[in-house]
């Protein structure tokens, strides 16, 4: 989110860069169950980010110390993989993948009925082969179809998706160039059916008609997007395949 | 019953048991009015609707909805029968691995045998497979096993195999006459656990046509073609005596 720069990010024609229109969002498909090993899978491939995502468990809490006598606990942990991005990134923990286990680990609780499992841990493993802008919300929505592939009881789904603002004018679905060139990033972890927000955070300025038009355009992807995670985990269990 | 599916789950839903009746719902999506009706497993009331929390099949029983899970973990309950593995030995007692979110524990005192402390690894080590009965769960998830009880063991040969546990009531059918069928088919001497592992004792062909079976009721175990693909996975079986 640099906001700096003359970087032309809306062609004269109102499109954007890449041609979509300001409430356009890039393509998405999901696939669910696709590592046999994890008790619940699915990759997302939403624009040119890919976020596969694994859930195991509910297991035991380890260390002991970490268990809750009423609840379990969601143990996330989001990474980038190296050759995920054009520079090579160092492998490992870094302060902004501790921050994105964090706040999805906490959207996730959100939904999730933790109260059943208690004493228990659900680990969620999220890895980001691509990236292009956009890979905590697609690190999120892949979790959500991978718990709820997993048979994890949850009150709804979660969505990630993010609008923003690029040369003073609010667009949907950042991609690289809006995302480090623009003046702000609104990702947020929508629940579909009930309309709620699980997580929310913003990068840069937006008045407020600017922050409801971007929450608008967030809805409107959330109920597409949804519909696609709907499609992937019941194209994986109709057709008989398992 | 006046029944009204949402939107989302009109869309085909075909293979079902029960033809349109069954569907597949995910977490969240709006199954019906509550008013009048029963919430049983895998949905909870919200809003004057019931909304499912799993994914799997929409089932209507007696004035009560529920959602048979496609996937779940095994949840053990007082009195189920179940296979597990020794996973950790001390000097009183085993905690064994019962396919769930918990170990249980096996104290020396609902062995089978008289064991002295300090002698557990004399009778059983890591590894090791017995057919136990669940003791106790508390609300902590504390489980005890036992192995006092008739036909309750360690089992010293065959095989051990897993089956989705909301597969096992298609697997046993109704009076375990499916079950039957298979132990019929195969030769086999077949134990299913609550827990989802099942073990399979008898020869090397007899087993490996079990396991295809069992590999049909994982793909097809929610399907209305799961009889007429079981009859004819029958046909290839090694019936008794041929090996």
């Amino acid at each position: 989110m640099g906001g700096y720069g003359d970087v032309q990010l809306l062609r004269d024609d109102g499109l954007r860069l890449d041609g979509r229109k300001l409430d356009e969002m890039r393509p998405v498909s999901i696939e669910a169950g696709i590592l046999p090993a994890a008790d619940g899978s699915a990759m997302v491939t939403h624009g040119l980010n890919v976020a596969v995502a694994a859930v195991y468990g509910p297991m035991e809490a380890h260390p002991r110390k970490i268990q809750r006598q009423d609840r379990a606990v969601i143990d996330v942990r989001y990474n980038m993989a190296p050759f995920s991005t054009g520079d090579r990134i160092r492998p490992g923990y870094n302060r902004r993948s501790r921050e994105i286990s964090k706040v999805t680990a906490e959207a996730l609780e959100s939904v999730v009925l933790v109260e059943r499992f208690p004493r228990s841990k659900i680990r969620v493993e999220i890895e980001i082969l691509a990236a292009e802008a956009g890979t905590r919300c697609a690190g999120l929505t892949a979790a959500a179809v991978a718990l709820a592939d997993a048979g994890i009881p949850m009150r709804d789904l979660i969505v990630g998706v993010a609008s923003g603002k690029v040369e003073g004018i609010v667009v949907l679905d950042l991609d690289k160039a809006e995302d480090n060139y623009g003046q702000a990033d609104l990702p947020v972890g929508i629940l579909p059916n009930t309309g709620e927000i699980a997580f929310l955070q913003m990068d840069g300025d937006l008045s407020p008609d600017e922050y409801n038009l971007a929450m608008e355009y967030n809805f409107k992807a959330a109920a597409e997007i949804h519909e696609i995670m709907v499609d992937a985990l019941k194209r994986r269990y109709e057709g008989g395949e398992n | 019953m006046g029944w009204r599916f949402a939107t989302n789950g009109e869309k085909e839903m075909s293979n079902g048991q029960n033809g349109a009746e069954l569907r597949l719902v995910t977490p969240g999506m709006a199954i019906g009015p509550s008013a009048g009706i029963r919430v049983g497993s895998g949905a909870l009331a919200q809003n004057d609707t019931i909304i499912a929390t799993r994914l799997g099949w929409v089932k209507e029983f007696n004035n009560t909805v529920s959602v048979d899970p496609i996937n779940s973990a095994y949840m053990p309950r007082s009195g189920d029968l179940i296979v597990a593995t020794v996973a950790e030995v001390r000097n009183n007692l085993w905690f064994m691995n019962i396919n769930g979110p918990f170990q249980g524990l096996l104290p020396m005192s609902l062995a089978p045998w008289k064991v002295e402390f300090g002698a557990a690894r004399q009778h059983m080590g890591i590894g090791d497979v017995v057919l136990a009965r669940v003791q106790e769960v508390d609300e902590c998830h504390n489980v005890v096993l036992t192995m006092k009880g008739v036909g309750l063991r360690r089992l010293t040969q065959g095989s051990l195999h897993s089956v989705p546990i909301n597969h096992l009531e298609r697997l046993r059918g109704e009076g375990n006459a499916t079950l039957q069928r298979l132990r019929d088919a195969c030769d086999c001497r077949i134990i299913v656990g609550e827990n989802g592992k099942v073990w399979v004792d008898g020869n090397s062909e007899g087993t490996a046509w079990a396991r295809q079976a069992f590999d049909l009721v994982l793909k097809s175990g929610h399907k209305d073609t799961f009889e007429a693909d079981l009859t004819a996975l029958e046909k290839n079986a090694p019936k008794n005596g041929d090996a």
